[in-house]
């Protein structure tokens, strides 16, 4: 028994795949833009990234990150708690701290871990969390990682989270209960029914944490997210989002009205166990915030890509997430039918993402579509024709 | 609730949910015998949940193999007021 042989299934099924279609792995072979890339020789436009305001080529961005590394060099070398806590570091987490409008913010070296940091380490083993299922797999990790009792509701279900929220609170009336949310969803690109979840959580008399991975930048009037969005900020308790979508940079944060989260710095292992952000990445998050609060009009171009794209994929007669937003999804009921798309699109000169059973909801298979600011309405056209060559 | 009731309630729920009567022992595997699939089992989760006015937490649903270990889950849950494990 070797001990790769507990692959050996995953293998059949990889051996499948390539067997349909010689090749698995997309490689980037040149990057040309947020939209652009070159893929097996060939110009694709990229509708499958998290660049929503398309900021990762920005020209400000780019010169903030290039002065940093001038100025600060290419990377710390020191984690968080040791040498790793730079000026900017401490900027950024005030800057986002303003931008939300929060007491305390911890910037984190990944999104990732930004779950993983505050999940393992806020909850213990007297509390109790209650998750969406269909929640990010960062936020699975974090709890196990903190190995706390965990439950979880079905998705965006509010009758099945107040039926959780009652049982857990008649057998634990003194329990602290975090209940765990995301902004938009990944997979379908849906929004958490935030207003009603923020009730049942004062009703409960829970804690809320939202992750706004996917909804920074995208949602609210001012960029600041679903809570935002839904007008119920002051009743979300912890927001985590990342630096890898909107903000075309990487690192991951969390940001609360309670001081006490300051406390987490000492606490949290994904915290100190790993080297702080590099001085470039810092200085493109910084620029990029900068940028959400300055230019809204890449907010509503996004918006209008998003409902174009929606719009003429449903035209087409495609099954798709429940509501137009930057991430379209689009539902396969067989995933061989989903990899042909895939594939179709790509030798059309489109690249979506696609997310094959057990990653997805409700083992279906997804193309997942997303939209950028940086897209033209000509590129949105060419990626709807693609997939009406294939509809 | 006594082990034996806990046990006929739990049969019924997989015929409902599997759509056919089954035969069960304890020592039946979900996933072996039955072959019950991770959405097969969240329905008979959920099923479970409310039949017996009780959450189960994630963490044991790895440790729940067979349908011994499942009404000895419920059987932990449904017994007074011992905490949320």
């Amino acid at each position: 028994m070797g001990i790769f042989d507990k692959f050996s299934k995953l293998a059949a099924q990889l051996d499948q795949v390539r067997a349909f279609f010689g090749g698995f792995n997309v490689v980037i072979e040149k990057i040309i833009s947020p939209t652009e890339a070159i893929v097996n020789g060939q110009r694709v436009i990229l509708a499958g990234t998290n660049n929503y305001l398309g900021l990762t080529f920005d020209k400000a961005c780019i010169e903030a990150a290039c002065a940093a590394i001038k100025a600060e060099g290419t990377g710390t070398t020191g984690s968080r708690m040791a040498n790793g806590t730079y000026h900017s570091h401490v900027a950024l987490e005030q800057e986002l701290s303003e931008f939300f409008g929060r007491r305390a913010t911890i910037v984190f070296t990944t999104g990732y871990a930004a779950n993983l940091g505050v999940l393992s380490t806020l909850v213990g083993r007297d509390d109790l969390v209650l998750l969406d299922a269909d929640c990010h797999a960062s936020i699975y990790d974090g709890t196990r990682l903190g190995g706390v009792p965990v439950y979880r509701f079905r998705h965006n279900d509010l009758e099945d989270l107040e039926k959780k929220l009652r049982r857990l609170r008649e057998k634990n009336p003194s329990a602290n209960i975090l209940i765990v949310v995301e902004g938009l969803y990944s997979m379908l690109g849906d929004r958490a029914p935030l207003a009603e979840i923020a009730h049942l959580k004062e009703k409960y008399e829970a804690y809320l944490l939202v992750d706004e991975a996917h909804s920074l930048g995208v949602l609210g009037e001012k960029g600041r997210g679903l809570a935002e969005e839904a007008g119920v900020e002051e009743k979300v308790d912890f927001i985590v989002g990342t630096f890898s979508k909107s903000l075309a940079s990487i690192g991951g944060y969390c940001t609360s009205n309670y001081e006490e989260l300051e406390l987490l710095r000492y606490a949290s292992r994904p915290y100190v166990f790993t080297a702080s952000l590099s001085p470039a990445n810092i200085a493109a998050a910084r620029a990029a915030l900068r940028i959400i609060q300055e230019r809204p009009e890449l907010k509503e171009r996004l918006w209008q890509n998003a409902y174009q794209l929606y719009g003429r994929l449903k035209e087409l007669g495609f099954e798709l997430g429940p509501e137009p937003s930057p991430i379209v999804a689009v539902r396969f009921r067989q995933p061989e039918k989903a990899l042909k798309t895939w594939y179709g699109l790509l030798e059309r000169g489109v690249y979506v993402n696609m997310v094959l059973p057990p990653a997805t909801p409700g083992g279906e298979a997804l193309l997942r579509a997303s939209v950028s600011a940086a897209h033209t309405p000509a590129q949105i056209a060419a990626i709807s024709e693609a997939f009406a060559a294939l509809a | 609730m006594r082990r034996e009731e806990i046990f006929e309630t739990v049969r019924e729920i997989l015929a409902e949910v599997l759509n056919r009567p089954v035969e069960i022992t304890p020592e039946t595997s979900f996933e072996k015998d039955l072959e019950v699939d991770s959405l097969r089992a969240m329905e008979i989760l959920a099923a479970v949940e409310d039949r017996f006015d009780i959450t189960v937490p994630i963490n044991v649903l790895n440790e729940i193999r067979t349908v011994g270990d499942l009404v000895r889950e419920i059987e932990k849950l449904t017994e007074g007021d011992h905490g949320h494990l």
